[in-house]
């Protein structure tokens, strides 16, 4: 009862057709919208910083593999360097082009990282499945080699590590030490939110639906008209452009520093473990998976001196390892389809509750 | 492990009284970028160890410095950049502020540098991190005394030339490379590169990959084939273990293989042990128990705090153990010339930068041979006299085979402030000018 469609008449077909077409969804939307714009004023600089900025750029990483792995069943493990692409070419764009601002810098590395995605998944017009995956591996080896042996890329520094230029947007700073973390909290947020929004919008769209047309069968697919290699590519593109732009934000608004080894094999890991934990199909999941697997390493690891508890630094990291494995895999034995299915379960029970029936 | 009792106190207190504004002692807070687990931990834990133990042991015997304790709160890194600069923006405020910060890891030190100075908590990275950070006038808040990675190549290639007998016999010699796939050990190359063109030899570089540290018979076997009159080793972690049992395997005589200062603990010996034998690596301070300052040491330990157990006089607990007593001899130049007990971040970037440990100095310490004499300027934040001592392991612990082997400076200073020059032009800073 507490949930409910009933009442929620649509009187035309736009109201319809709406991209949340319940009403109390829109509220909650609306409301989630006002705390996280409210969240600058009343978090502390490490919240916003360390914790509200990672989890924000992951989710744009999980939504771009949810959308490949969820929406099109292209598996890919490359996600970390496409990432890393992201980063690379946001960094060259800001140096090349500094009069650039810096959200087109960004975009256009996305753009870059999504010509890339097409040549890497080129070969998923071939394969599937697992040898699918292991293709994809050789673009997360590639990428990180070329990145790191081709000085072109860190404009011949020496060090080999760049460090991303200050920028700013509306006269304040978003990139570079010099940038508050609301700001880059702000800048981010607005990449989240724009793109997550275009992802409803994507999977509900003609392309969205030859993804899932391809990803429940190919064969089937191919019958009724819907091209496997433009529909394939599309969907590698659109997943590179995301993770593109997260690898972009991930160096320029987080470790402030265009680093090779942030983008590695264990990158690629996590953001596949947060698409499967948060839900394939489902990009609230990825939210969900983002959220879960950024934030609760870092709550095992604070919450004994929270609790005033004295144990020493290695231990608490070995437990953290430990419970973060044991709830990866409770979570996947008691819900397969991820943190979006008990969202939904949750939905179901109070649109009967306290009514059994 | 003993527990930390001052951790638990300051904790207990931060949270108890927090209503309380600012502690009335106050206390110099160091936040302690630990990585006790995961791949690097065998390097880390000693490290962290020395570290710590020699703060305790200040707090233990003389209350600190000037009267101010020092305040530790150890975070785990697990040495991964992303949750290096989540434990920064953690500590960073605690305690009423990091008054100073060794991060322990070259890609975290590259994340802080911009950070770090905005903070004003001036950075300890000894003999890591980003090497142009020695051009204080761009780096003012960055410190990597007493030596960075391409004053080490340098002294790498002068102890080469000295063992054949002359610098100019190094004409025609075939050098391997060896080294880490990664920017902090590809940091050496540009140097190596430029003095193999000067002097003439012939540099073959060997790249392992950080997905293959631990397998790197394909190295080997070049470096078998190459037959090179040395081979100059960069590793870190588990690819030093592996690297010296390969090359043990081949055959190559140990005594031509040079390792660079992060590739001669004994966590990256001990495996091969015998087969080790006669291997040499640089380091930047002395080996052993051997010194006055262990007696306090142990004294602290018997009272129970500090890390107790074998780590100690390790090459990394002796490292970790320089390094903050660096950072104490900063704080006591800070407090002499602010007269004040209690320092900020800023004093202590002062005391650092008008550091002078003298020979006498040093004998006061009860260093004498672990420390080596350091003195930095407004525009050399790597200390004006760099080098590097050699040490052979005998196949049960390290000793110091040779005299300070000073750097090639008039080569490596050109580089280092064309290297912060194109940075300070990236990132629109004016240098300050420091006269």
């Amino acid at each position: 009862m507490l949930y409910r469609e009933a009442g929620d008449f649509k009187t035309t077909y736009a109201k319809d057709q709406a991209l949340i077409p319940i009403r109390q969804d829109r509220v909650m939307l609306y409301i989630a919208i006002a705390l996280a714009l409210l969240l600058p004023f009343v978090a502390s600089d490490y919240f916003l910083g360390s914790i509200a900025i990672p989890v924000l750029i992951m989710v744009i990483a999980a939504t771009g593999l949810n959308l490949l792995l969820g929406y099109c069943g292209q598996i890919s493990l490359g996600s970390g360097a496409f990432m890393a692409a992201g980063a690379y070419m946001a960094y060259k764009c800001a140096t090349a082009f500094p009069w650039l601002p810096m959200p087109v810098s960004i975009i256009l590395a996305g753009l870059a990282t999504a010509m890339i995605g097409i040549a890497f998944g080129l070969p998923a017009v071939r394969i599937k499945g697992f040898y699918l995956a292991v293709a994809t591996l050789a673009a997360q080896f590639f990428l990180l080699w070329l990145f790191t042996h081709v000085p072109w890329f860190v404009n011949y520094t020496m060090s080999g590590v760049p460090t991303p230029p200050p920028a700013t947007v509306l006269g304040v700073y978003v990139t570079g030490a010099d940038a508050p973390n609301w700001a880059k909290y702000l800048f981010v947020l607005s990449f989240t939110a724009f793109l997550t929004w275009i992802a409803y919008n994507l999977v509900r769209s003609r392309i969205g639906r030859s993804w899932m047309a391809i990803r429940d069968m190919d064969i089937a697919a191919e019958l009724i008209g819907i091209r496997p290699l433009w529909t394939k590519l599309t969907a590698f593109a659109i997943s590179s452009f995301y993770c593109g732009v997260a690898g972009a934000l991930w160096s320029f608004c987080f470790i402030n520093t265009v680093e090779p080894t942030a983008f590695d094999i264990n990158r690629s890991f996590q953001i596949l473990f947060m698409v499967i934990i948060g839900g394939l199909g489902s990009i609230l999941g990825s939210y969900f998976g983002a959220i879960f697997i950024t934030l609760f390493p870092i709550f095992l690891n604070s919450a004994p001196a929270w609790l005033g508890l004295d144990i020493p630094g290695d231990i608490i990291t070995h437990l953290e390892f430990m419970i973060f494995g044991a709830m990866i895999v409770f979570f996947l034995i008691v819900e397969p389809n991820g943190l979006a299915r008990l969202w939904q379960l949750g939905k179901e029970k109070l649109r009967l509750w306290p009514f059994p029936h | 492990m003993i527990l930390r009792t001052l951790t638990l106190a300051a904790t207990a207190v931060a949270t108890l009284a927090s209503a309380v504004p600012a502690m009335a002692e106050g206390g110099h807070f160091i936040p302690v970028m630990s990585y006790r687990t995961g791949p690097y931990a065998p390097n880390g834990v000693p490290f962290a160890n020395g570290y710590v133990d020699y703060f305790e042991m200040l707090n233990h015997r003389d209350g600190g410095v000037g009267g101010v304790p020092f305040i530790l709160e150890e975070c785990e890194t697990g040495y991964k950049t992303d949750r290096g600069i989540e434990c920064y923006d953690r500590l960073k405020n605690n305690n009423n502020g990091a008054v100073v910060l060794s991060p322990w890891s070259t890609g975290t030190t590259y994340g802080l540098i911009e950070k770090a100075a905005k903070d004003e908590i001036p950075l300890v990275t000894l003999g890591y991190g980003r090497t142009s950070a020695a051009d204080g006038r761009v780096f003012p808040w960055v410190f990597n005394f007493p030596a960075t990675y391409w004053s080490q190549a340098s002294s790498m290639v002068r102890y080469i030339g000295q063992e054949m007998g002359g610098l100019d016999k190094l004409k025609g010699k075939k050098i391997s490379l060896v080294h880490f796939d990664h920017p902090g050990g590809r940091e050496p190359i540009p140097t190596l590169e430029l003095l193999a063109e000067k002097y003439g030899f012939k540099m073959n570089k060997l790249p392992v990959a950080l997905s293959s540290l631990s397998e790197q018979k394909s190295t080997w076997l070049q470096v078998r084939k190459n037959r090179p009159d040395y081979v100059l080793f960069f590793g870190w972690g588990v690819m030093n273990s592996t690297g010296l049992k390969e090359a043990a395997a081949i055959r190559y005589p140990m005594d031509k293989m040079l390792g660079w200062w992060w590739s001669g603990a004994e966590a990256d010996v001990q495996p091969s042990a015998e087969a080790a034998k006669g291997y040499k690596a640089f380091s930047m301070h002395g080996a052993g128990i051997e010194y006055p300052v262990f007696d306090s040491i142990k004294e602290m330990h018997a009272a129970g705090k500090g890390y107790e157990g074998e780590a100690m006089g390790d090459v990394l607990y002796n490292r970790g153990l320089v390094n903050a007593a660096y950072i104490a001899e900063a704080m006591v130049v800070a407090q002499k010339h602010f007269g004040r007990a209690q320092l900020t971040g800023s004093d202590v970037r002062w005391g650092l930068e008008n550091l002078d440990v003298t020979k006498e100095r040093i004998e006061e310490l009860g260093l004498t041979g672990l420390m080596p004499v350091t003195k930095v300027t407004c525009e050399n934040h790597e200390g004006t006299t760099p080098a590097a001592l050699v040490q052979q392991w005998d196949g049960k612990k390290w000793n110091i085979i040779s005299d300070w082997i000073p750097a090639m400076s008039d080569v490596v200073r050109p580089l280092v402030e064309q290297d912060a020059a194109l940075y300070a032009k990236e990132n629109n800073i004016t240098p300050r000018t420091c006269s």
